[in-house]
């Protein structure tokens, strides 16, 4: 089957489906008035042999939604309905299946201490306010995830590169999100010597996107802080040569925000 | 050839003009000839080694007529010249840079009775006129007004001071031990042993200042094509850039002859097989010459501007003045 | 007394050995170089501004073009990432066909770049010894997937096409036949005394700098750090496979080389073990929702590309296209702390050092 089969195929799909969405998301709500895993416990006696499989698949992605996520809270309950769906024979089981999963929610992350102690360490180094919120991301590999206050994001960079128990010295990647209500920074650092990983972000204020730069701490940051600054429009503190990079500085707009009108609507 | 002699000799005149011109007119098209070929050769060879073909379309399944078609192409090109270029030296450099190699060709011996001018000092003369190409290329340089043509041109300057050193350097011990400077005489001395076993370091030393002079890999700085795109010729196209092209392999063909000259033993047969004809020797001799060259242009990489001016100065000139003082050694000693 | 001047030198967009269109402005007294600006971006089309607009499975095809010497490995980041957003289990056959691709295309990646880089450095011959391998190779990714450069192999869940009858065993016969080969680019370069002048003490920098810099792939193993995803964080099966990482010691141009020769025989060992071990059937696609809709959330990913470290971010808000989509380009990151190395150089050092990073601009410009 060609691409655009594929994707034909997909969209009547997509229709068939539009309305038994709807009533997954009545039902649900009304099975799931919060994220009570009391609630559901009862379902999972019902549950097959067959439909643990599926269940332990779909264990993770459920998690993440349990978590807080890192957009509004608001739409975490209706995009559970989103889940994909192969076959509309099978539409009924895996409704059981989605009640299966929150008990396993109440396993916690294998690297929720370690996340803890990440938490306990900032904590004690700088100040209780110094994280929004720390979570671990399940459906990224289990990845404990900072988020930073704008205050204190540099400083906490730079505990987690300096400290001792920390110790990470590799930044892999960073670059923001426009998330319409507000911009972020996802900063994906690593410890070469701990095998271990972490996300820092941090949220920003999308009329006026700022933030000190990481660069002085990794000079491999300045790029793609660069490149952050190029397509969406944040601007860097202390960064040593902030310019658009891909762009040019005669382009208007920051092609990456969700509000961006392209130059040429035809395109 | 006592007919030219005595040609030189007599009052200049119109018909003594065109005689010279159609005695040297043969010269001119075998050069020509071998420069089309040589050119040829060098992509086969090349393309040989590197597991490809080479030209393999024009004029047969060999690619004969690739050259000139290229030559033709060449001519009928426009002809350009950047706004800013300084006109008149831009216009001057390729004829700097050609004349000279022509101009040494008329010192080589062919064979014994195929020689153009027979100088006392032929072997001074050719590297003498020889230099002279630099300044074309350094003209070209600055003419050009183009940066990585200046920094060519600059290289070039360079490396040839550098290497016409050794070069000359490495040559005196030929010259002890032959006793003279013409190069029909030295071949003559070299009847039974040819030079390159009296004396393996000048010729070692010999080659590699000649390959720097003919600015090949793995001394073609001057237009080193992955640093300065094409150097110090960047900015010339048509029968200008021609000119250069001509000049480089003009000279690969003198360095050649010379080489064959000074270190092969010329047209001198190997003991034993005196039956085949001279020329058909120095045919053979050159051409292993000119196919080492074109087998190192194929395998190695080239230098860095300052490691070959280390080279030059710090090994190839200490090197060539040693074999200087052990030849006098030799000479004095054994002959 | 000469009064002299510093030269500003356009190196690039169109120069030979800035192996596409990047450009570095230069400015250089004499031959030395004082400072070194790096301009991009003119290969930039949008990647991910693009893919907001596009279902997953048509984001692949996109990334077929960043790193366009290793499609294979960029193809895999990103159904990596949406297959660990929705938690899918890719069949064994189809891991094992993915595997055998992406170290081809390393290999074939790894050609390329030996064969460019001898090309700066000045000779021309090595470059088509190494494409004919290459050419060997691509044939057999052709035969796999019908591209040559633009695979589009992969799907989330698997991948598209099963191996043709007998095309496991044409990557047998590959290994051996490859392995003399790179016998002989080693006798051919690796001891030429030219070669060796050019590129030992050649952009050289320490582990530290590496590190801060963000360099990753064989730029930071040249350091000494064995530092390889594949072993690190395994993904896929590379954890089935037993291969060593190579590294360098002395952070130089020199170093670097030997890692990346190193890495193709390392390639090859993997390729040996996944041929050897490949089953005899089994699906090639997992069960994948018709609709590719991750759930709400985000992702991040790393693998080892050719060229270092290459992630992909996806954040999805339960939608068919995704929310954002960011790769990490290895080569983008590794080009940074080209400004600091050619400093104090010369001319003929920037080419190999520039060469020696190892930089796909498509990558670089996104």
């Amino acid at each position: 089957m060609t691409e655009e089969q594929d994707h034909q195929s997909n969209q009547n799909q997509e229709k068939d489906t539009v309305d038994p969405k709807a009533k997954d998301n009545i039902e649900e709500a009304k099975e799931q008035p919060a994220d009570n895993p009391l609630n559901e416990e009862s379902p999972e006696k019902i549950t097959t042999p067959s439909d643990q499989q599926s269940s332990t698949k779909k264990e993770r992605s459920t998690d993440t939604k349990s978590e807080p996520s890192p957009t509004e809270q608001s739409q975490t309950e209706k995009s559970k309905s989103d889940k994909p769906k192969s076959e509309h024979t099978k539409r009924p089981r895996k409704k059981h299946t989605k009640k299966d999963q929150p008990p396993e929610k109440k396993e916690p992350s294998p690297n929720q201490p370690i996340l803890d102690h990440y938490v306990k360490i900032i904590n004690k180094n700088l100040s209780k306010d110094a994280i929004d919120d720390a979570f671990v991301n399940r459906s990224s590999k289990e990845l404990p995830t900072i988020v930073a206050t704008p205050k204190y994001y540099f400083s906490i960079a730079k505990l987690l590169r300096d400290h001792e128990e920390l110790q990470f010295h590799f930044l892999s990647d960073i670059h923001g999100i426009d998330y319409e209500s507000h911009m972020e920074i996802y900063a994906y650092l690593y410890s070469m010597s701990r095998n271990q990983s972490v996300a820092l972000k941090v949220k920003l204020d999308r009329e006026n996107p700022a933030i000190s730069s990481l660069a002085p701490l990794w000079k491999g940051a300045s790029w793609p802080e660069n490149e952050a600054y190029d397509l969406l429009g944040i601007s860097f503190e202390n960064h040593p040569d902030l310019k658009r990079i891909l762009l040019g500085e005669d382009w208007e707009g920051y092609p990456l925000r969700k509000d961006y009108e392209p130059y040429d609507v035809e395109v | 050839m006592e007919w030219v002699s005595g040609l030189l000799a007599s009052e200049p005149s119109s018909s003594n003009f065109f005689t010279y011109i159609f005695i040297s007119l043969p010269l001119l098209s075998v050069v020509l000839g071998f420069v089309t070929y040589a050119i040829l050769a060098e992509r086969k060879v090349l393309g040989y080694i590197q597991l490809r073909y080479g030209p393999n379309r024009t004029g047969g399944k060999f690619g004969l007529l690739q050259t000139v078609a290229d030559v033709l192409k060449l001519l009928i090109k426009e002809d350009t010249r950047p706004k800013q270029a300084d006109r008149p030296l831009f216009w001057l450099a390729p004829i700097i840079a050609f004349v000279p190699s022509f101009m040494v060709l008329s010192a080589i011996p062919f064979t014994e009775s195929v020689v153009f001018a027979n100088f006392g000092v032929g072997l001074l003369y050719f590297i003498a006129v020889s230099g002279l190409t630099t300044i074309g290329i350094l003209t070209a340089g600055w003419a050009s007004n183009n940066k990585y043509a200046l920094m060519g041109g600059m290289r070039s300057a360079a490396q040839m001071i550098s290497y016409e050193i050794p070069l000359l350097m490495s040559l005196v011990g030929v010259v002890l031990f032959s006793g003279s400077m013409n190069l029909i005489e030295i071949v003559e001395q070299q009847q039974y042993v040819p030079y390159i076993l009296v004396q393996p370091i000048g010729f070692i030393i010999f080659v590699i200042a000649a390959t720097a002079e003919l600015n090949r890999i793995p001394f073609d700085l001057p237009e080193a094509e992955s640093e300065l795109i094409a150097g110090y010729h960047v900015e010339y196209s048509g029968f200008r850039f021609a000119f250069f092209m001509l000049a480089e392999y003009v000279y690969l063909f003198a360095m050649s002859a010379l080489i064959t000259v000074l270190f092969l033993g010329g047209w001198q047969p190997i003991p034993g097989l005196g039956f085949i004809p001279d020329f058909v020797w120095f045919a053979i001799k050159f051409s292993i010459v000119v196919y080492m060259f074109m087998w190192i242009r194929a395998t190695w990489p080239r230098l860095r501007a300052d490691q070959l001016m280390e080279f030059g100065w710090k090994i190839l000139l200490p090197a060539a003045m040693a074999n200087i003082f052990l030849s006098a050694i030799v000479k004095e000693l054994f002959f | 007394m000469i009064r002299t001047e510093e030269m500003l030198l356009n190196v690039g967009p169109q120069h030979p050995s800035t192996h596409g269109v990047f450009r570095l402005v230069v400015k250089v007294d004499g031959e030395i170089i004082k400072e070194a600006t790096p301009v991009i971006g003119y290969l930039h089309r949008g990647t991910e501004k693009l893919a907001e607009d596009l279902q997953y499975t048509q984001i692949i095809p996109y990334t077929d073009r960043m790193d366009y010497l290793s499609a294979m490995t960029n193809n895999y980041v990103i159904c990596h990432a949406v297959e660990t957003l929705m938690d899918l289990e890719v069949p064994e056959r189809a891991e094992y066909l993915r595997i055998i691709a992406m170290e081809l295309g390393r290999i074939a990646s790894h050609l390329v770049w030996y064969g460019t880089y001898l090309m700066d450095i000045g000779t021309t011959s090595p470059f088509l010894y190494a494409f004919r391998e290459r050419e060997m190779i691509i044939n057999l990714l052709n035969e796999l997937c019908g591209a040559r450069l633009t695979f589009n192999y992969m799907r989330i869940g698997g991948v598209k096409w099963d191996a043709p009858e007998g095309w496991i065993d044409k990557v047998r016969e590959f290994i051996p036949y490859m392995r003399e080969q790179l016998d002989g680019y080693h006798e051919f370069v690796t001891g030429n005394e030219i070669f060796l002048n050019r590129v030992k003490g050649v952009g050289q920098y320490t582990q530290e700098e590496a590190i801060q810099y963000s360099l990753s792939g064989a730029n930071l193993r040249c350091t000494g750090i064995a530092y390889d995803l594949r072993k690190a964080e395994p993904y896929s099966i590379y954890h089935r496979f037993e291969f060593d990482i190579p590294v360098g010691e002395t952070g130089d141009a020199w170093a670097r080389y030997q890692c990346r020769m190193a890495e193709m025989a390392e390639s090859l060992k993997i390729l040996e073990q996944a041929v050897e071990q490949f089953p005899e059937d089994g699906k090639i696609m997992g069960k994948v929702p018709r609709i590719i809709k991750p759930p709400k959330g985000e992702v991040y990913v790393r693998i080892e590309s050719p060229r270092g470290e290459i992630g992909c971010y996806i954040a999805s808000e339960g939608k068919k296209t995704p929310y954002r989509l960011k790769f990490r380009r290895p080569s983008f990151y590794n080009l940074q702390i080209l400004p600091k190395l050619l400093e104090g150089e010369n001319m003929a050092n920037l080419i190999a050092i520039l060469g020696g990073v190892d930089i796909v601009l498509g990558e670089v410009d996104g």
